[in-house]
């Protein structure tokens, strides 16, 4: 049963069209990712469905409710991390929590779920004194305080060092095993490619790809060898056999991975060098990603570099 | 699934934090505590000696102070503070965080206006309890009452006025210039820094135009010696409260919770990991 029903969303900001016609069912208990480069729409529709944005046209339904038009009842049942937004600095972790939790009418144990972002530690300091990742992860803390029955994450780990971001990973997987219906925001494929049980590719405001991870990776049925070769050898030859060389870095994309590998160790001999590192295996998410992305003509999106101000 | 908790009881959760944030701002309550009771002392040692006559016959210039100073802590705690504090909320996507909770807007609104309000009260009282130790201010019980509603009146208006101030700023970094402009020379011609003894017509005319002036007399005239009890001002309270509705219109018709484009300041940036 979808609990998040998008029918041809548009959002327009004056001339620019920001969202152009997405439409995008949510079933209950799925984590669906949402994937797309700097500027392509995603915290406008995430924002549409947290009831903070107005859309221009379209219909949307979360819950069986227009967030548009929904009050306390919606917001009690949602939880909302936002891509940026501010906590009161004055106060504790704990602190924070508790207040910002006394409004829901199913409010998890401040601790607990300090427990779970990894936090339980901090709770008497002040909010001021944690470092950005940890601040990020009060961000996370307080999107579940209210045991949300869906939860909108976007770009929830970024600033996560690895091991925080694989804790979250954790905290979001138990997330589902209780039925959370989950949309969350991302630039790590990895982390997409754990989490989501589909991912949509949305590129200038429209839907470009949607399926399961496991959809997207296979559509091509492309194969992909890697490898590495010693720096400073001649790698002329590679080229015509359709590999991609960055520095010392080879991959190699084909539809005939038996041909290509027999061309490939064939050039490998003649030249007496070692292939190392060899891998053959399918385009993993990103590869896929890149694709689609790049070929909008958009600026390459840069995992590490989230919307700032700056940009719009 | 236990029912949310009532609009009351969030409110006074709301009240108990706003109150615990103001204290851990040192500048906050410098600005709206220390200093009203810093130009008390101050003012008091340069002009303190003689007496003054505003309208109600002459009173010691001490006493004039308490009082004046007493009414502009009410107003700094309620009008600046919240004209100030809400931009800033608002850039930071604090607002925006609360919008996405169940709290009812109104009861966080209401929560900051209590804050402001209790604020208030702490100044007046602290003001008073001076004038009273200090400057042989005499407070009659039967104008007390007067002197309470006038604070009632005053802190709602000029909360009311604070709100509106915050929502039309377009930025945390314009709110200060904006209240201040708006405040303090208003507070020289009306009797708060300075007695004003016959003013010029026009400047008397603006004066009272004005909510502070009437506020401030009004809140003055129940301490006087020579009015008699029970000292409501009705008239320049019905202007207050006038001022008042007028501020609650703008507030409820121009409040925006999201951070406006331009003013995202370098906090909210500093979430996401600089590149
Ligand atoms: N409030 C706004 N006013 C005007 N334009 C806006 C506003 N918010 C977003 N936009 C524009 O809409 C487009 C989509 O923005 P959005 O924030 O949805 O992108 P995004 O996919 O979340 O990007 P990112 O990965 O950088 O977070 C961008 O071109 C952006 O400049
Ligand atoms: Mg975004």
């Amino acid at each position: 049963m979808p609990v998040i029903e998008i029918a041809n969303l548009v959002k327009r900001y004056g001339e620019l069209t920001a969202v152009n016609g997405v439409s995008l069912e949510i079933n209950e208990g799925e984590v669906f990712a949402l994937l797309g480069p700097n500027g392509a729409g995603k915290s406008t529709v995430v924002e549409i469905l947290e009831g903070h944005r107005d859309r221009t046209s379209g219909d949307v339904s979360v819950l069986g409710l227009d967030p548009g038009k929904a009050g306390a009842e919606y917001r009690d049942q949602i939880g909302i991390v936002l891509q940026s937004s501010g906590i009161e600095d004055e106060l504790s972790v704990l602190e924070a929590l508790d207040v910002y939790g006394a409004s829901y009418s199913t409010r998890r144990d401040p601790m607990e779920v300090l427990e779970l972002v990894g936090l339980a530690d901090r709770a008497q300091d002040r909010v001021s004194q944690l470092s950005g990742g940890q601040q990020r992860r009060i961000d996370l803390a307080l999107g579940i305080i209210g045991t949300p029955k869906v939860l909108f994450l976007d770009e929830p780990t970024t600033g996560f060092d690895p091991s925080a971001r694989r804790q979250s990973w954790e905290l979001i997987d138990g997330l589902r095993d209780l039925g959370t219906t989950i949309l969350l925001t991302t630039h790590y494929m990895d982390e997409a490619q754990h989490l989501a049980d589909r991912v949509g590719v949305i590129v200038g405001g429209e839907i470009a790809v949607i399926g399961t991870p496991a959809e997207l990776m296979d559509a091509t049925g492309d194969t992909v060898v890697r490898f590495q070769v010693p720096h400073g050898a001649n790698t002329d030859g590679l080229r015509p056999l359709g590999a991609v060389v960055e520095g010392i870095a080879v991959s190699c994309r084909t539809a005939t991975p038996t041909k290509t590998l027999h061309e490939l160790t064939s050039w490998a001999l003649a030249q007496g060098v070692e292939l190392f590192d060899l891998t053959v295996s399918r385009p993993s998410l990103e590869d896929v990603y890149l694709q689609l992305a790049v070929s909008d003509a958009q600026p390459s999106p840069a995992p590490d570099m989230p919307e700032t101000r700056g940009q719009q | 699934m236990s029912p949310r908790a009532s609009n009351v009881a969030l409110t006074v959760v709301q009240l108990r934090y706003q109150l615990k944030i103001f204290w851990r701002t040192p500048v906050a309550a410098f600005f709206t505590l220390v200093l009203p009771l810093v130009m008390l002392v101050l003012f008091n040692a340069l002009f303190g000696g003689g007496s003054v006559d505003t309208g109600q016959g002459e009173w010691p210039v001490r006493q004039f102070y308490t009082g004046a100073l007493a009414a502009f802590a009410a107003v700094s705690a309620t009008y600046t503070n919240l004209a100030n504090t809400v931009p800033i909320l608002r850039d930071e996507g604090i607002l925006k965080r609360w919008r996405g909770t169940p709290l009812p807007p109104s009861v966080y609104v209401a929560g900051m206006v209590a804050m402001g309000v209790v604020v208030a009260l702490i100044g007046v009282v602290v003001l008073l309890g001076i004038g009273v130790v200090a400057y042989d201010l005499e407070l009659d019980a039967a104008k007390m009452p007067a002197a309470f509603v006038t604070f009632v009146v005053g802190v709602a208006a000029f909360a009311a006025m604070g709100m509106a101030c915050a929502a039309v700023v377009p930025n945390a970094r314009s709110a200060p210039a904006v209240a201040n402009a708006t405040i303090l020379p208003l507070a020289f011609i009306s009797n708060v820094f300075t007695p004003l003894e016959d003013p010029p017509g026009w400047l008397d005319a603006v004066g009272d135009f004005f909510p502070l002036k009437p506020f401030v007399t009004a809140f003055q005239d129940t301490l006087h010696p020579l009015t008699d009890a029970p000292a409501f001002a009705w008239g320049r309270l019905g202007w207050v409260a006038l001022w008042g509705v007028a501020g609650a219109i703008v507030s409820v018709k121009k409040f925006r919770w999201e951070p406006s484009a331009e003013g995202a300041s370098p906090r909210r940036r500093r979430r996401t990991p600089a590149s």
